[in-house]
């Protein structure tokens, strides 16, 4: 099948790479880019371990073929980090809430949460629940993730349990 | 990596038109969450596609025509119309229905026109959209022609879409929603993730005394093998307080519907969900109407 | 001191940075793929395979079928186990080959594809053509001990399809009895039989399982997904009849394993593959649907049970008999509804007169089951707790007093286990007590006691007792090395693997103490390499803290011994030495000892004398026969919606007595998720096989269920923390026991809201419908 270059933005870089038009952006994400946080789970839009950010949007890559990528901008937790080495806040409260085990389903999920964190609003464990109902995960029961969301969201809004607008 | 051997990223509606003619096996990709999942199946073989999946300006977001008919463009997310903001004004059972597919992430790659346009009876947003005697445009290399969706249907997974024709608007008069509220509950195992077990959406207007049942219709996922409505249960309500109604609707419903037993569900546990959901999704969708009657 | 403390995990920023390495990470960039050609019948054999049109499909490299003249003639065992060295004690049924013609279950294994891309390899499976002869399928015990007439055992070697009986009965001595029969029949007592029913549930971590190979000289590289890898060292060099050093086995990041991958998978075909393809890399990846259907799964059980008890509360007898479907293969076989009868016997042995359990474990033509987390306990709670629930609520006791009367005691002695298994650490009294606070039991029991309605309220709990290891039945054996790097900080190598559950943190935690360092010297060695890493049987059987633990503490001494030596020298005046926290301290008053040299200079000294130079290690394996007993309570709230046959989670309190907490926040993590597979087990997960064919119909996450985020309320986990003096630090075990009690828990609460009782999980709406219905609820 033909090769064909893909224009886009990856985590704030312009990128040029070549691709077989039958990938999906899982399969260029990982094996082209080496972007390995994007994980193979179930290739059906089920478990939510390839979701990465498409024009800040959570989206499931296994269900999305390459060429429509072309001209956006895609988001993967590799470029969460700052220059400096700090972590983003999201990944700062995964890490201090011990949200992680086996952390094969972590990458996906952080993304949603980072797309929660940016509405500048606040969430309610129920509505942090429904956000995250696109992701599966095996180890965790979900209790410790779901926290490190609320914190998260909190932190970086700045206040706790309300409605309203980034502070 | 998928066993696809064309691909052609339409251009315009008339552009993806003129690849399906010119390609008689080629399937329409949109979303892409029903048809890549059948190509990984194999159900097809090797696959052309011809997407329409950048083809925003002309099939994508919500618009009110000249005489307040509803226009949803079919490639419009589930998640955009959830948040449409004429939607959830004017038709705010769809939005509910369409906050009930997957999850979050496939809710923004699926669209409401996939929902209708690959046949299936658990279609989430179908029995809504049934319920609403939507209006499905299509265009094909002969001009468009408008389908209502009563005549949609031509069996599991079979529309009356010709090969060479693109659902190009969903259309929803301004007298089929107008004075209704509505209900829409999915029956799933799980809370998420979830393929529809029954699927049941009620629209009622009410008189002015908010208890009278002036006009009903109630429409159905999984409980046939295409989406459909059931005539005995609005029979049954038309005239009735809610109240009494509600009392009859359930039994009223299994009269018209005929589930069949699978492993997923037996054909009894199905009867007792529609007999179940009809009465609720009737008392829930008066309550919106100002209705204080009760399910339980 | 780090154990106690909840020390972030070892491995934490790696998993939310992406820069974790999992093995579909690490395959390097030229390799092939190969894709398992199954048979599309679930019992027969393969007459004729026909590869021609397959072939000819571009990018196709080789096929090879059962019919290969280079298949190793060995069968070996899959299960995770340690190799025994005394043949009379082998276990495990060696009754698998990589590839046969003879077709045991749906999708058995006839052929591979070796290919250059997944989509030629695809192509290929499609275009291949398979004569079989058919049999008749052997699906449920039934068929098995008396197939149709001319059906051919399912394996040659076992001809009764049996795989193994096995009977315990308590001594009747002193009862008064002659057989727990008698008991059962006493007119004295009140009497109940039940039949039980649990799933096969999945595993079902969310990644996949994979591996690939190449060969380095004339060894073979296996890179794979497993909690076993030292064990997949012996496999492969066993299935290939090469000898197991020319094998090496990396194991990097590992996405959950849950007892899947404590079994010998795809390694040994992919292995084989790749050798016969002089060395090229091979990747031998499942998809999520052949990790439904063609890995493992837990075994679905039938119980048939009798309980006798008196009316002061207190359990007579019990006997169970419990029968477990294995599928075509045994994988770990027997061993796992044995072992779910003993925690059976245990758990409510407080005042039983006697109790007898049956064992028995058979073939059929389903798909092959194994190991799963808590290894045949939680089925066989599930049997011990419908009785629990419906005499307490036949008889209306309080559950929770009921339970506590007839639990385990302090002193309790298996009479079965081949070394002592005494209850030597007993906190589930205050477990019992600290669920009943947090959950509101006199209160909720109060409030939801007259509900009328479609929607009911119910509390609910349950116990669990689990053992801490194999040990005293099985080998337990663990080894770990430490070397002392110039800065004094300690590399810490084991063949303990971290699968996710927390073990490279525990095991940091437990160094650093008991060398003297402080945690954030310790070092570990997350990647498990049997070149390198010392020997390991692997993450199973709750065994890693408990066991592995040991052998940090024994190696640990070693190290500190020498350390303290090579300091005695660097100080000679040096009384009382010792080393405290990366310090060498020492002095006069012991209990004030006063630092004298940073472990870093000493250990600087140590690498680059010109008269004595040592890199400071110590390495040793550590064995055991002790073993303890974990236990705890769960209790659980739920809502249910009568009508539509629904049940709601809102709530879930586990206590657990595992002794010394090493970790409490990683701890309570192995809880919630336990509890979560738990709820996935009574309510929701079940693979389904068409009786017809054998096939699994609902091999995807979207019909095979496990709990979302929506499913699972809050989840709170606490611990009573007793000594257990069998642990290396008064600890005892965790990985698997918060997966057994929440499912039973929520049948008693359901019970406890509709009066409706139901013995089989999972708890479908399906199976509610029929309950209710039975009830005239409905």
């Amino acid at each position: 099948m033909e090769m064909k270059i893909l224009s886009c933005t990856v985590n704030g870089k312009p990128v040029q790479v070549g691709y077989d038009v039958r990938e999906c952006l899982l399969d260029t994400l990982h094996d082209r880019l080496g972007l390995t946080s994007v994980k193979r789970g179930c290739e059906v839009g089920e478990c939510g371990a390839c979701t990465v950010l498409i024009d800040g949007v959570a989206t499931d890559t296994c269900l999305y073929l390459t060429a429509w990528a072309e001209g956006k901008t895609i988001e993967t937790v590799e470029g969460l980090q700052a220059p400096d080495g700090t972590l983003d806040p999201v990944q700062q409260a995964f890490v201090d809430e011990f949200a992680v085990q086996c952390g094969f389903c972590i990458p996906g999920i952080i993304m949603s949460a980072e797309e929660l964190v940016r509405t500048g609003k606040t969430y309610t464990r129920d509505e942090i629940r429904k956000a995250l109902s696109g992701h599966l995960c095996r180890c965790t029961g979900y209790q410790n993730i779901i926290t490190a969301v609320e914190r998260a969201v909190d932190l970086v809004n700045g206040f706790v349990g309300e409605d309203g607008d980034a502070a | 990596m998928y066993d696809i051997t064309y691909f052609h990223e339409a251009t315009s509606v008339q552009d993806a038109v003129k690849a399906l003619t010119e390609h008689p096996e080629a399937k329409v990709i949109a979303g892409g969450t029903d048809v890549l999942v059948q190509i990984r199946e194999g159900r097809f073989g090797p696959t052309e596609l011809v997407s329409i999946h950048e083809l925003r300006d002309e099939l994508w977001g919500v618009v009110l025509d000249e005489d307040e008919t509803i226009c949803i463009g079919p490639i419009t997310w589930f998640h955009a119309v959830n948040q449409d903001p004429i939607c959830q004004e004017r038709i705010p059972v769809l939005c509910e229905a369409c906050d009930t597919p997957g999850g979050p992430q496939l809710r923004v790659s699926g669209t409401i026109g996939g929902n209708v346009a690959n046949g299936i009876t658990s279609a989430d947003t179908a029995s809504t959209l049934f319920a609403y005697g939507a209006r499905l445009v299509l265009e094909g290399p002969h001009g468009r022609r408008t389908v209502p969706i009563e005549e949609w249907y031509a069996g599991p997974g079979k529309t009356v879409r010709e090969h060479d024709e693109i659902l190009v608007s969903i259309q929803i008069p301004r007298d089929h929603y107008e004075g209704f509220y509505g209900d829409y509950i999915k029956y799933g195992k799980r809370n998420a993730l979830e393929i529809a077990t029954m699927g049941c959406c009620c629209l009622v207007k009410l008189t002015d005394d908010h208890e009278t049942i002036e006009d009903v219709r109630f429409a159905y996922g999984v409980a046939g093998p295409t989406p459909c409505r059931s005539h005995a249960a609005e029979e049954a309500a038309r005239g009735k307080t809610v109240a009494e109604a509600a009392e009859l609707v359930g039994d009223a419903a299994l009269e018209d519907l005929h589930p069949r037993d699978s492993w997923r569900a037996s054909k009894d546990f199905r009867m007792q969900l529609i007999k179940e959901m009809t009465k609720r999704a009737l008392v829930n969708a008066a309550n919106k109407g100002g209705s204080s009657a009760s399910w339980k | 001191m780090a154990i106690g403390k909840s020390a972030t995990r070892v491995d934490a920023v790696d998993k939310v940075t992406g820069r974790a390495l999992f093995t579909a990470d690490l395959v390097p960039h030229q390799h092939l793929v190969a894709k398992v050609v199954r048979s599309a019948i679930a019992s027969g054999r393969v007459l004729s395979i026909d590869v021609s049109e397959a072939q000819k499909v571009e990018g196709v490299i080789a096929i090879f079928t059962c019919f290969d003249p280079d298949l190793p003639s060995y069968q070996i065992y899959t299960a995770g186990h340690p190799w025994v060295v005394d043949p009379a004690h082998r276990g495990d049924i060696e009754d698998r080959h990589i590839l046969d013609a003879r077709v045991r279950q749906y999708g058995d294994n006839i052929a591979v594809v070796v290919a250059e891309d997944t989509v030629a390899a695809d192509r290929a499976l499609r275009r291949i053509k398979v004569e079989y002869e058919e049999y008749p399928i052997i699906f449920d015990y039934e068929d098995a001990v008396q197939p149709p007439a001319g059906t051919p055992p399912i394996h040659e070697e076992c001809p009764s399809n049996v795989q193994a009986e096995w009977d315990t009965q308590t001594s009747l001595e002193g009862t008064g009895y002659d057989s727990i029969e008698e008991i059962h029949g006493d007119p004295a007592y009140h009497h109940g039989s039940y039949t039980m029913r649990t799933p096969r549930q999945q595993q079902a971590h969310i990644e996949t399982c994979l591996s690939y190979c190449y060969m380095e000289g004339d060894r073979l590289v296996c890179v794979t997904s497993t909690q076993i890898p030292h064990i997949i060292r012996q496999s492969i060099g066993l299935a290939l009849e090469i000898p197991w050093g020319k094998v090496r086995v990396v194991k990097p990041c590992v996405g959950g394993g849950f007892g899947n991958k404590q079994d010998v998978l795809y390694e040994p075909l992919n292995a084989w593959v790749c050798k016969k393809l002089g060395g090229r890399c091979v990747l031998l990846e499942l998809s999520r649907e052949e990790v439904f259907a063609y890995t493992r799964s837990r075994q679905p059980k039938r119980f048939e049970a009798k309980a006798t008890w008196d009316d002061d509360m207190n359990l007579v007898a019990r006997s169970c008999e419990g029968y477990s479907n294995s599928g075509g293969y045994a994988s770990h076989g027997q061993a796992i509804v044995a072992n779910g009868q003993g925690s059976f016997r245990y758990m409510y042995s407080g005042q039983e007169k006697a109790c007898y359990t049956k064992a028995l474990t058979y073939y059929s033509n389903q798909s092959t089951a194994g190991a799963m987390r808590a290894y045949g306990v939680p089925e066989s709670t599930w049997a011990a707790e419908c009785m629990m629930s419906d005499i307490a609520y036949d008889m209306g006791w309080d559950g929770a007093d009921f339970r506590l009367k007839n639990a385990i005691k302090l002193g309790y002695s298996d009479p079965f286990w081949p070394a002592p298994l005494v209850c030597v650490s007993n906190g589930l009294p205050e477990c019992i007590q600290r669920g009943k606070e947090l959950i509101g039991w006199e209160e909720k029991k109060k409030l939801y006691a007259n509900e009328t309605g479609p929607i009911r309220h119910g509390v609910g709990m349950a116990l669990l007792c689990y053992k801490c290891s194999v040990a005293g039945l099985e080998l337990e054996t663990a080894s770990a090395r430490m070397l002392l790097a110039e800065d004094g900080s300690v590399m810490l190598e084991l063949g303990a693997t971290e699968i996710g559950q927390g073990c490279d943190t525990v095991m940091s935690q437990m160094c650093a103490d008991a060398v003297g360092v402080p945690l954030e010297a310790v070092h570990i060695l997350s990647t498990q390499d049997t070149d390198v890493s010392p020997y390991g049987a692997g993450a199973y059987a709750s065994r890693q803290t408990y066991v592995t633990g040991i052998a940090i503490k024994k190696v640990a001494a070693e190290l500190r011994e020498k350390i303290l030596a090579y300091a005695a020298e660097l100080i000679p005046d040096g009384v009382n030495l010792d080393l405290r926290d990366g310090w060498i301290v020492g002095g006069p008053d012991r209990d004030n000892p006063q630092p004298l040299m940073e472990l870093g200079e000493l250990s600087c000294i140590a690498y680059y004398s010109r008269t004595n130079s040592q890199q400071i290690s110590a390495e040793g394996t550590a064995q055991t026969d002790l073993n303890s007993f974990c236990l705890g309570a769960s209790f659980v709230e739920v809502e249910v919606d009568i009508p539509l046959c629904k049940v709601q989670v809102k709530n879930v309190v586990q206590v657990h007595d595992s002794g010394q907490i090493i970790n409490p926040a990683t701890a309570a993590g192995q809880v919630h998720g336990g509890i979560a597979q738990s709820i996935g087990f009574g309510l929701y997960e079940e693979l389904l096989e068409d009786p017809a064919t054998g096939r699994t119909l609902n091999d995807n996450f979207l019909d095979y269920k496990i709990p979302t985020t929506l499913d699972i309320p809050d989840l709170t986990a606490e611990f009573v923390e007793t000594w257990d003096p069998t642990g290396p630090f008064g600890n005892k075990s965790l990985g698997e026991p918060p997966a057994i009690p929440a499912a039973p828990a929520i049948r008693d609460a359901i019970l406890d809201a509709t009066g409706v009782k139901l013995y089989e999980a999972p708890m479908t709406p399906q199976r509610l419908y029929e309950g209710f219905q039975a009830a005239g609820l409905v």
